[in-house]
């Protein structure tokens, strides 16, 4: 990792307060920090605080339930304290995103192209007419066939598989320094999926730009990532290279995560399974977050919040036990 | 005999209509599909989304009416029943959905969903019914007394396995599982699974399990039918598809499955092109205008399901020359040796690690 990251998240804390007056804990001290041309993922069940990070770092979270401290350094901005003109020059343009729905997340009343050139015009300028030139250039690049006539066409004229290669496209309008995907293959068949983790690679080797890819998914991890944080209840439980993080993961949670997928080298009759229930996160407990789940818990665990702790160089684990693999040798 | 025999199933959907109700235009979502499944065992049916493996599996409990075909249970013609007949087959074969959250009916408790099933089928006498309720309540891992609750206060986990304990009330030989863990997370998946798994071998269930997650599929099937434009293109035994899928759209689909492994060795075919509509199939095989080994035959002759000596059938004319297909599927290796072990102790509870562990922190399911 290079000394100065593209972007820089200290201490993110998240909170929403309700309509009863109660506070929930989405997101809780997470600190994280991609570097140019890296790509990090984010990963965790519904609920963990991975889309609300990224939604954090896009400004697009609701100003009037939703507290958020800590500091999002990216390319010499705090976004946290940029007036929302700049972050509106931002977005779209140096920031970017990828949403989970590519059914609902385009303009069913505008053509593909009317969208993509409004990216365009919006943050360079220029003419109409070399908008759109450009707008046919980026549905090639994401291979989109006869980019000239489709760049006329509606949202519903697209399949699925169409739809996320035009959300990709738009994103890309303007060369982001950062992508953020959040679940962008969850809602696509596996040969679609196929096609659009090639093309992000692509995309990075061609523009250099950083990637943070949101998914519950950790074969679409291994794939595409070089490094991975793993987010349970709010909090980053393990921070690792990928190749560690599937061959020595230091967190119990990983471990019953790595355990739940089924695989295909390998016919267990019995897949593991993590027992009990997300903690409520309007009271969160007062020790590990996992522990009422994990079978390595000690006493000591429920007494005070774990810390987050280097076990080897680039492996980080909030688990005291860690390192996992003494448990077992 | 075969449980379940479905020969020639034949749906078409009329998707355009002429001002006086005229048919115009007609989606062939399921066209010529013919499978049998064996009591106790599991078919998968897979194939990307629109292929029609969903309407197969609501049309083999007539669900909706197939236009042409025959669907045999237990020798028993389907279509010939009345609507009596029909209401008394429904207590052998049942379905869980994969919205466990539209599945369930909001309005009524636990305990009013599960007896339902007992009602309608006069299976016992109404004092009997509660003992049945927290019977199956703990079949599923559940607790009976949470049959006072509303669906609402369940988790999604927890609502699948009201479903499937809804299914099981009336005691069924098949049941067709559409997609259910594709709604779950990870850790709530392999419960899932596993309980399926579960009672399969307690009960001697047999299942039909549509899913588009092929890891899964090759985790819980006996059997797997891959299906492409509303027909079967490959049908094979689990471990065989998986060790060498033979059809080209089946190479495509198994060799893109992504594997828990960074640096994972693999040889993925990225389908280029669309896939065609249902409205107007290509001629021919289906999967023409996709398929990377397409000859001139492939564009106007449609290939039939060809079995080899051990029952792996292969709809292609090329089968014979296409290249060996021993790499396709990626391997993503097993295990780590130190996961290997993690893993063994994390599903092993407290008493496997070293050093121990407390116990007196239970989980609570509810």
């Amino acid at each position: 990792m290079s000394a100065s990251p593209l972007i820089e998240i200290k201490d993110l804390r998240i909170r929403f307060h309700g309509d009863d007056g109660r506070a929930t804990h989405a997101v809780d001290s997470v600190d994280l920090s991609v570097a140019n041309g890296a790509t990090l993922g984010l990963v965790g069940e519904s609920g963990c605080g991975k889309s609300v990070t990224s939604l954090a770092i896009m400004g697009l979270l609701p100003k009037q339930s939703a507290e958020i401290t800590g500091a999002i350094r990216f390319d010499g901005f705090d976004l946290l304290k940029t007036p929302d003109q700049t972050l509106r020059d931002l977005r779209g343009n140096r920031l970017a995103m990828i949403f989970q729905e590519p059914m609902t997340s385009l303009n069913p009343s505008f053509t593909i192209g009317d969208q993509i050139i409004e990216t365009i015009l919006r943050h360079r300028g220029g003419s109409r007419k070399s908008a759109r030139q450009r707008a046919i250039e980026l549905l090639r690049r994401v291979h989109i066939p006869s980019p000239e006539r489709r760049i006329d066409e509606y949202p519903h004229k697209l399949s699925g598989g169409m739809r996320q290669r035009v959300m990709i496209a738009m994103a890309l309008a303007c060369d982001p320094r950062l992508l953020i995907a959040d679940e962008p293959t969850t809602a696509l068949d596996v040969t679609l999926q196929a096609q659009i983790l090639e093309l992000m690679r692509e995309l990075k080797a061609a523009s250099g730009a950083a990637i943070i890819l949101i998914t519950h998914d950790l074969g679409v991890v291994a794939e595409v990532c070089d490094e991975v944080a793993v987010m349970y209840a709010g909090e980053i439980v393990e921070r690792a290279p990928v190749d560690e993080l599937f061959s020595t993961p230091q967190h119990p949670y990983t471990v019953g995560l790595l355990g739940s997928i089924p695989r295909l080298d390998h016919r267990a009759e019995q897949l593991a399974t993590i027992e009990g229930m997300v903690p409520n996160m309007a009271q969160p407990p007062a020790g590990c977050r996992f522990a009422a789940r994990c079978p390595f818990v000690l006493d000591a665990c429920t007494r005070a919040p774990p810390p987050l702790v280097e076990i080897s160089p680039g492996h980080l684990s909030r688990c005291i036990r860690a390192p996992l693999e003494l448990l077992v040798s | 005999m075969a449980l379940l025999e479905v020969e020639g199933l034949v749906k078409h959907f009329v998707a355009e209509r002429s001002l006086f109700g005229r048919a115009l235009a007609h989606v062939k979502a399921v066209d010529g599909v013919s499978f049998s499944l064996e009591a106790g065992k599991t078919l998968a049916l897979v194939g990307e989304s629109g292929c029609g493996k969903s309407t197969v599996s609501r049309l083999v409990l007539r669900l909706i009416e197939p236009d042409a075909g025959a669907i045999r249970f237990e020798g028993r013609d389907l279509l010939s029943l009345d609507a009596n007949t029909l209401r008394a087959f429904r207590r052998e074969a049942q379905i869980i959905f994969q919205d466990p959250y539209a599945s369930l009916n909001p309005r009524m408790t636990v305990g009013q969903i599960l007896t339902e099933p007992l009602a309608l089928h006069n299976l016992l006498p109404p004092a009997q019914r509660r003992e049945r309720v927290a019977e199956i309540l703990r079949l599923v891992g559940l607790e009976p007394r949470l049959e006072r609750r509303y669906p609402h206060e369940f988790s999604g986990g927890q609502r699948q396995r009201i479903a499937i304990a809804r299914a099981l009330a009336v005691e069924p030989k098949l049941i067709i599982c559409d997609e259910p863990v594709s709604a779950l997370d990870v850790s709530i998946r392999s419960q899932i699974l596993n309980l399926l798994r579960e009672l399969q071998d307690r009960l001697g269930l047999a299942y039909i399990f549509v899913s588009h997650d092929l890891a899964v599929v090759k985790h819980i099937a006996d059997h797997v039918a891959v299906m492409n434009l509303g027909q079967i293109v490959e049908t094979a035994e689990a471990d065989a598809l998986f060790a060498a899928p033979s059809h080209p759209y089946s190479r495509a689909l198994l060799s893109a499955i992504p594997v828990p492994k960074p640096r994972a060795k693999r040889s993925r075919i990225v389908l280029q092109g669309e896939i065609p509509s249902a409205l107007n199939p290509p001629p021919g095989c289906r999967f023409h205008t996709r398929c990377p080994y397409v000859v001139d035959r492939c564009r106007s002759e449609m290939p039939q399901l060809v079995p080899d000596g051990t029952g792996h059938a292969t709809a292609c004319h090329r089968t014979s020359e296409l290249p060996s297909s021993a790499a396709i599927v990626p391997s993503d290796g097993g295990f780590s040796p130190v996961l290997e072990k993690l893993v063994a102790a994390f599903s092993g509870g407290p008493e496997a690690v070293r050093g121990g562990g407390v116990s007196s922190l239970g989980t609570d399911p509810a």
